[in-house]
């Protein structure tokens, strides 16, 4: 089976046996394919059938809504609390990612990069909303309540004094371009993070 | 039940019997000298004894879970719409065994059994038997059947509790449990249904202190009274809602005090039917082996530290609409079972129909409850 790219770049950066949480886990796919390396830990889903295919597969998840914060979970009992794809359709992301440093040793979030230049060329040149592969819902149906670019993303970490570990920039293509890494807020797609409480 | 069963029924089931010979010390401090479980199995134990199933029943359930006891019942078991083959619990490829719980009314050893000591029924002189008691009593069960470790533990309402208290006490024998419509613990408002309960039953004139069957009679009131409560908290306002409303029996009010509604009628004949197939003393037993129930209590109440011991994987349903039990009591176990790092799925399912729920076949919790066999079966046959 193979993963989504930026699926495949979160699991690379997990060690074997390590203990995980995954956030809007979906059908499960990640924590499948950790599972192999020995990594334990849960998914949270509240979409019906992603949740049923997580039984299926035989991937412990809990039915629960992110917006909802993460109280059951102890302070600082995960390795890794991942968030891919999700951060931009929850209410408060500012909230989620403080729960997320809270109850995770380091946190892995990935997230369509609101800078990209057609982003930026559809709004700045055709004054629409951006529609594109990695957000492909209109502006009144979309669940992405809550875009960011590097930039936005960065500074909010900083402010909280998060300190970026690691960071892959990669467009839909998961390929990772000579544009990119010149100006990855301009040609990146698809931003994952590996964040740490600087305090600890 | 006309003379076809229907394709996906275990078929006709005959109930079987286990007398053991050696005294059982009950939490209560007593000792059973000797016991009997009845119990019904549903498809074939593998040659490695690996593929068992353990159904536990809830308060006033018994062993008789699916299928038919002959031609003429009317209903299947009681979790038919669980148990079958296709089904959630699959008999093509599990071997289920339900046993009637100790101090039950159907054939185990209990209040309506003969005390082999005195030759006469036990009545109020059976012991109170605990959750803890059922599950060492079932354990004899197991190794007389040769099954070494159940591959699911699973169980509804009290149930539901018998199962997790399987997999806390005897971990090494549980591969999986499934905890649905249960809580920890009862809370004081449930204690408190539970006390009117037993209040309704002990103040019928014809209880005769629990020996009443020596007077040749039944407790009905009361037993009756208890039942109709209970059936209250097992259904939720919307159910009763959509099923009753305040429709009137004849069409009109009658201002006097006999049946109008239906949902009186309907009570009443919930209660009356009760009646017929339940015994009282066994009534209150089961009521307060609810209201002990509490595996945190020997760990400083800390069910965290009550769940450490667990081996084996779970998985926590609830009903939105269940009051008795509800998805938030079902959290509480979900959460030990995070905070101890243990492997848990937990689901909450849309449902109007409150505590009994977990009797449906609502097709979400079917499709997760089958989901998640599927993936025990697997385990099972390699």
């Amino acid at each position: 089976m193979t993963l989504r790219v930026d699926l495949q770049i979160i699991s690379d950066w997990i060690p074997d046996s390590a203990h995980v949480l995954d956030l809007g886990c979906g059908n499960g796919a990640l924590l499948k394919h950790l599972q192999q390396r020995n990594i334990t830990g849960y998914g949270l889903e509240i979409d019906n059938s992603k949740f049923t295919e997580c039984i299926a597969s035989g991937v412990n998840v809990i039915q629960a809504d992110l917006d909802a914060g993460l109280s059951q979970f102890d302070d600082q009992s995960f390795d890794f609390v991942i968030l891919s794809q999700t951060l931009q359709a929850v209410k408060r992301p500012d909230f989620l990612l403080r729960e997320i440093m809270r109850v995770g040793k380091q946190g892995i979030i990935g997230f369509p990069n609101f800078g990209h230049w057609q982003c930026r060329f559809q709004l700045g040149m055709g004054g629409k909303m951006p529609v594109s592969k990695n957000l492909p819902n209109a502006w009144f149906d979309t669940p992405n309540i809550h875009l960011c670019t590097l930039k936005d993303f960065e500074k909010l970490c900083d402010q909280y004094g998060y300190r970026v570990l690691n960071r892959s920039v990669v467009n839909h293509e998961h390929k990772d371009t000579f544009g990119i890494r010149l100006l990855p807020n301009l040609f990146g797609q698809i931003a994952v993070y590996l964040i740490h409480n600087g305090n600890s | 039940m006309s003379d076809s069963l229907p394709a996906d029924s275990v078929g006709l089931v005959t109930p079987s019997h286990l007398h053991i010979d050696k005294p059982l010390a009950l939490d209560c401090g007593r000792i059973l000298p000797q016991f009997d479980l009845i119990y019904e199995t549903y498809g074939t134990l593998n040659a490695a004894k690996s593929n068992a199933v353990l159904i536990c029943h809830a308060l006033s359930g018994d062993h008789h879970a699916a299928g038919f006891n002959s031609l003429d019942e009317r209903k299947p078991g009681w979790w038919d719409s669980a148990i079958g083959p296709g089904k959630a619990i699959d008999t093509n490829h599990f071997f289920v065994v339900c046993p009637n719980n100790l101090g039950g009314c159907k054939g185990s050893t209990g209040p309506n059994t003969v005390n082999p000591e005195t030759g006469k029924l036990y009545g109020p002189d059976f012991p109170i038997v605990t959750v803890s008691d059922w599950v060492k009593s079932q354990a004899i069960l197991a190794d007389t059947l040769g099954i070494d470790k159940w591959a699911a533990v699973v169980g509804g309402s009290l149930g539901g509790m018998q199962a997790l208290h399987w997999a806390i006490t005897l971990p090494a024998r549980v591969a999986h449990v499934l905890v649905i419509a249960a809580a920890p613990k009862l809370s004081a408002q449930n204690i408190a249904f539970n006390e009117v309960a037993r209040t309704a039953i002990k103040s019928d004139p014809e209880f005769h202190e629990g020996r009443y069957q020596e007077f040749n009679t039944v407790p009905r009131q009361g037993l009756g009274l208890a039942r109709m409560l209970g059936h209250i908290t097992y259904l939720s306002d919307e159910a009763m809602g959509e099923k009753f409303g305040r429709e009137l029996r004849s069409g009109k009010i009658q201002y006097g005090y006999d049946v109008e509604f239906q949902i009186e009628s309907y009570l009443r004949y919930q209660s009356s039917s009760f009646v017929e197939r339940f015994d009282a003393n066994t009534y209150l037993l089961m009521t307060k082996a609810l209201d002990y129930f509490d595996p945190a209590k020997d760990f400083n109440d800390d069910l965290t530290l009550a769940v450490k011991a667990i081996q084996a994987k779970s998985l926590i349903i609830s009903f939105t609409s269940d009051w008795r039990f509800s998805p938030l009591r079902s959290l509480e176990i979900v959460n030990a079972l995070l905070s101890a790092g243990k492997s848990v799925s937990y689901a909450e399912i849309e449902a109007t129909q409150g505590h009994d729920a977990f009797l449906m076949p609502i097709p979400r919790y079917m499709e997760i409850f089958a989901s998640y066999m599927q993936q025990v079966a697997k385990e099972v046959n390699g």
